[in-house]
């Protein structure tokens, strides 16, 4: 069992008691809620006549079913109007605060509270939405839920959960020009697999991670979920401080000194024992995109689209379910795929410096998106959108052929107007490349960092981005 | 206080595969709603739809296991979002009790809250139970959820159930509001312990 590390500390420090079944009665420091997961949960508080015992504690947002085209209300959607009128409903009639769309505060959950400075280390987090381990950059302990718990945090401010293991994941070295957080991500994510984390909280570290920015540890953080672990978390240092130093919710000036210290005090100890160790080189580090139909079906991008024979025997049928899915042949090089569609955005990468990457690439590039390919640029909340078009990375993106969109998941999960249609195949900087998941029951998804999805854009199929950029 | 929940008997309904993650089991449009009426049709629809146009038959289509009330899944069922939707759909199709190698842990959690037993078993174990079944869809089967075991066609198999949610189903306290209600004094301790909650 794992001791004096990061989750054990702050596990610790918001333990209410050990309730009767054995699992643990856990505080949870800041709740956030969105539009999807959240209306059944106010409608069991209603059932069972329960008020939100610390409505300052949960900060709500719209984002999954939000257009990014024509915002104008009524929404064209009847459901996603209704679903919009029951979280404008439940947060009036409870004081919960909503930062809705037009607010200047509004976007994907996991962007607007980062930025905010309402994610802080040492906290626990909980959101109805599997990435809420995104909030781990900080040094905080967060974790999706489902919409039963989304109640009990309403209603107690508390989870009934069971301890996780810790796995520490290291990566050192300097990473090549190119080579992105999401990158780190996807080739922990092709090594690991995706069912490795079940049961753990997966501490990512090294210098490589330590040498990453807040959005960089954010978007590792994003998809420790992909790989089974429900939590993933860095330690706090100079960096996360700094991030947070001056945000709307930060500590004020007289309680700054005390809540660093506070903040440093929690990080995992030098002596701190794990329940497993894995160590990776930045070196090997390639950008990575992925071919299959889960997110550890990864791969550099210089090589080809592995055999059978490379995997596991139990993965057998769903290698071979992907190669047919996703009409990919073992052997075949994964650069020179054709895309159809271009997807910059999600709460992987959506935020300001992803757009920074992606308008790099496109100058550097010089060229426009092929007629053949439809290519989108969302922001991942409205501060974002004001940052990016304040730089003028917003022409730069119409000038190269690509659409300026507002906030919003968009076609990351696609329960909103943008969608993949038939076998439609994207490139997507967002975080899950099931089945399905873009929003035709057919369509495909290469998962990649936002700078390869601006460069595949402009070629017109998956192209390594040192071509371009070097 | 829920029921407890200490024995489910039926038929079973396999679904074979690895990996199959909740965007599968219940696609992201349907998630366009503020009940969870009404999901259990469109479980895995997808799916059902796919198999059908190549001619196949999903199980959740397929005549000989309507009625069923256990799933049995492969490893790391349920993984992806956390959309309670996941779940909620295959509970009310009609599933009582899930059956898996393993389970991605939020939507284990999920199935905690809303009394559907989850039990692991190996996969060879999984996979002989699935084809038990495809053989003879009209097996009962039954389960004792306080012993994990899993009885069907004379055998008994020995499954695995952590011992929080066994507790938690058998002991009918798998809502957890009440139980997390009861601590209201001791979570205003905790709060109050918190240097962050004043800044």
């Amino acid at each position: 069992m794992s001791e004096r590390t990061l989750f054990d500390k702050v596990w610790d420090a918001h333990a209410v008691r050990q309730l009767p079944s054995g699992q643990t009665q856990l505080f949870i420091g800041l709740h956030l809620i969105h539009e999807v997961t959240s209306p059944q949960a106010f409608a069991m508080m209603r059932e069972q006549n329960l008020p939100v015992v610390y409505p300052e504690r949960t900060v709500a947002t719209v984002d999954h079913i939000v257009p990014t085209e024509d915002q104008s209300r009524p929404y064209a959607d009847g459901l996603a109007e209704e679903m919009m009128q029951a979280i404008e409903r439940n947060t009036a009639e409870t004081g919960v605060t909503l930062h809705n769309v037009g607010s200047g505060n509004q976007g994907v959950v996991h962007i607007v509270a980062p930025e905010q400075g309402l994610t802080q280390p040492g906290m626990t987090v909980a959101c109805g939405d599997s990435h809420t381990a995104t909030h781990g950059a900080f040094g905080a302990i967060s974790f999706g839920i489902g919409t039963s718990q989304v109640r009990d945090v309403l209603a107690t401010q508390t989870l009934s959960m069971t301890r996780l293991k810790v796995r520490k994941i290291e990566v050192n070295g300097e990473l090549g020009s190119g080579v992105t957080a999401k990158d780190v991500i996807l080739h922990i994510l092709a090594k690991l697999g995706v069912k490795a984390g079940v049961g753990f909280a997966y501490e990512f570290a090294g210098s490589t991670i330590h040498d990453l920015s807040m959005e960089g540890r954010m978007t590792v953080c994003n998809m420790a979920i992909e790989g089974g672990a429900r939590c993933g978390y860095i330690n706090p240092d100079h960096t996360t401080f700094e991030y947070i130093k001056g945000r709307d919710h930060a500590p004020k000036a007289d309680k700054w000194d005390q809540a660093v210290a506070w903040w440093q005090s929690i990080a995992s100890d030098a002596d701190a024992v794990y329940d497993d160790v894995v160590v990776y080189n930045a070196a090997d580090i390639e950008p990575t995109v992925t071919w299959g139909i889960t997110p550890g079906q990864g791969l550099g991008v210089s090589q080809n689209i592995p055999d059978v024979d490379a995997f596991e025997a139990d993965d057998e049928p769903l290698v071979r379910e992907a190669y047919a899915y996703m009409d990919l042949q073992p052997g075949q090089p994964i650069a020179g795929v054709p895309i159809d569609v271009a997807f910059i955005g999600s709460c992987t990468n959506g935020r300001i410096e992803d757009l920074r990457a992606a308008a790099a690439v496109c100058q550097a590039h010089g060229g426009t998106v092929p007629v053949s390919v439809k290519a989108f640029v969302v922001p991942g909340s409205e501060r974002v959108k004001v940052v990016a078009e304040a730089e003028g990375l917003h022409e730069i993106f119409t000038k190269h052929g690509f659409e300026w969109r507002e906030a919003g998941c968009s076609m990351c999960l696609a329960m909103n107007p943008d969608k993949l249609s038939g076998r439609q195949i994207s490139a997507s900087s967002s975080n899950r490349n099931f089945k399905g998941r873009q929003g035709s029951p057919t369509g495909r998804t290469l998962l990649m960092s936002p700078a390869m999805v601006a460069v595949a854009a402009l070629e017109g199929k998956v192209t390594d981005v040192r071509t371009v950029t070097k | 206080m829920a029921q407890n929940i200490t024995a489910i008997a039926g038929r079973g309904v396999p679904v074979r595969g690895n990996d199959i993650d909740t965007d599968r089991i219940i696609p992201a449009r349907f998630l366009r709603c503020v009940t969870f009426d009404g999901l259990g049709e469109h479980a895995f629809e997808d799916d059902r739809l796919q198999l059908k146009e190549q001619g196949k038959t999903h199980a959740f289509d397929d005549a000989r296991f309507q009625g069923a009330k256990i799933l049995v899944a492969g490893a790391n069922f349920g993984c992806g979002s956390s959309r309670e939707h996941a779940p909620q759909a295959i509970m009310r199709w009609g599933v009582e009790a899930i059956i898996g190698v393993s389970f991605a842990e939020i939507f284990f959690g999920n199935n905690v809250a809303l009394g559907v037993p989850c039990l692991t078993a190996s996969a060879a174990e999984v996979e002989a139970l699935q084809s038990a079944i495809e053989a003879d869809p009209s097996l009962e089967m039954s389960i004792d959820v306080a012993a994990a075991t899993v009885s069907y066609a004379g055998t008994t198999l020995q499954a695995a159930i952590p011992d929080g949610p066994q507790r938690m189903w058998t002991t009918g306290q798998w809502d957890a509001t009440g139980q997390l209600l009861d601590g209201a004094s001791e979570v205003k301790k905790v709060a109050a312990s918190l240097p962050y909650i004043s800044w």
